[in-house]
């Protein structure tokens, strides 16, 4: 629940590190299973072909997002907690967004 | 007053009473400029309900003993303007949060209290009054560590803004950490290894998810969220050196 002392970057960033991490355990197993298809070469091809649409690729970009937003938010926590403590905390989060929202864009460029 | 609220110089506030099991109940009160949340409170108690119960002692932002959760946020309230947490002309007042509630506006500081000693924060001499003073260099990458952390006032608005306290009763919290990372940089401290030893429990630093609400809400501007860090930091190397 986001009540008003949650309500600064911080927090903010934590819930977006959370969330992302939920999500890509979430999506791991489904990873998996496709790769399971690899034994019967059509299956995977079949599957393959579909993952070329556009919906698809929309959906792609959102993996893209939250990988990058999970490894650029969990390597601000690690020069937190192993670096010096640095007092530019809030630019430090506004970056490893920014850069996690780049990547995704950058792949949808890239896959239109 | 800038913020309209039922009247133009009325405020419409609530605050909490009873115990843990409670409610919020309405006052209207005079809409003043300059006055703070404790003017306020005190205000209600002295002309609308004698028998609310709150805490202060200085009025001057240096005791600690007045902060209170307004409109949702932990906030020193003897140097917290009324007129800069109002909103639409409402205030809401609660006691501190994750903390047990005695009455009203009063909770019981005894686990915040009780924290400290966990953490060990407290100083353990290794000279007497025989040897002269300590020299500390003022310069020192210690010595500032320690002084960035040593002007705590003991209110526990870090605690109550602290979500890993909220989700962890046990968790040290901001403010006992705190205290024992200036310790641990006080080249007169005699029990380093003990202090470090006291943080770096099941119920210790390494609890820290680094929301970093501590430092957001500290009324006297510490970082707790910097000090813990530190104090995991010294625990990692502590262990890698078979220290701890």
């Amino acid at each position: 629940m986001i009540r008003a002392h949650r309500n600064h970057p911080g927090y903010w960033a934590f819930a977006l590190h959370r969330l992302s991490g939920v999500l890509l355990a979430l999506f791991l197993p489904a990873h998996f299973l496709v790769l399971g298809l690899a034994v019967e070469e059509a299956a995977l091809d079949s599957f393959l072909s579909w993952s070329d649409a556009p919906l698809a690729k929309l959906a792609e970009g959102g993996l893209v997002v939250l990988l990058a937003v999970h490894l650029t938010g969990g390597m601000r926590l690690l020069a937190l907690e192993f670096l010096p403590w640095s007092d530019h905390q809030k630019s430090l989060i506004a970056l490893a967004t920014g850069l996690a929202l780049a990547a995704g864009g950058l792949f949808l460029l890239s896959a239109g | 007053m800038s913020h309209a609220g039922p009247s133009e110089h009325e405020l419409t506030v609530e605050i909490w009473r009873g115990g843990a099991e409670g409610r919020f109940e309405r006052y209207r009160v005079p809409a003043r400029e300059n006055q703070s949340v404790l003017d306020l409170v005190t205000w209600v108690q002295r002309h609308l309900e004698p028998a609310l119960a709150y805490r202060f002692a200085c009025r001057v932002g240096m005791c600690g003993s007045c902060a209170m959760t307004v409109n949702g946020r932990p906030r020193w309230t003897c140097r917290t303007h009324v007129d800069k947490v109002t909103k639409g002309g409402r205030l809401k007042i609660a006691p501190l949060a994750n903390l047990p509630v005695i009455r009203d506006l009063v909770t019981d500081m005894t686990p915040f209290f009780d924290k400290w000693q966990q953490a060990r924060g407290r100083f353990s001499p290794t000279r007497t009054r025989k040897d002269e003073p300590a020299a500390v260099d003022p310069d020192s990458r210690a010595r500032r560590a320690a002084d960035a952390g040593i002007e705590c006032i003991n209110c526990a608005v870090c605690t109550a803004a602290c979500d890993v306290v909220r989700w962890n009763a046990d968790y040290l919290g901001p403010a006992a950490l705190n205290r024992a990372w200036t310790l641990i940089n006080d080249e007169r401290d005699g029990a380093r290894a003990e202090s470090l030893a006291a943080v770096s429990g099941a119920a210790g630093c390494h609890n820290c998810h680094s929301h970093q609400g501590c430092a957001e809400h500290c009324p006297m501007g510490l970082n707790p969220t910097a000090a813990i860090a530190g104090l995991k930091r010294a625990s990692l190397l502590a262990l890698l050196k078979g220290e701890l």
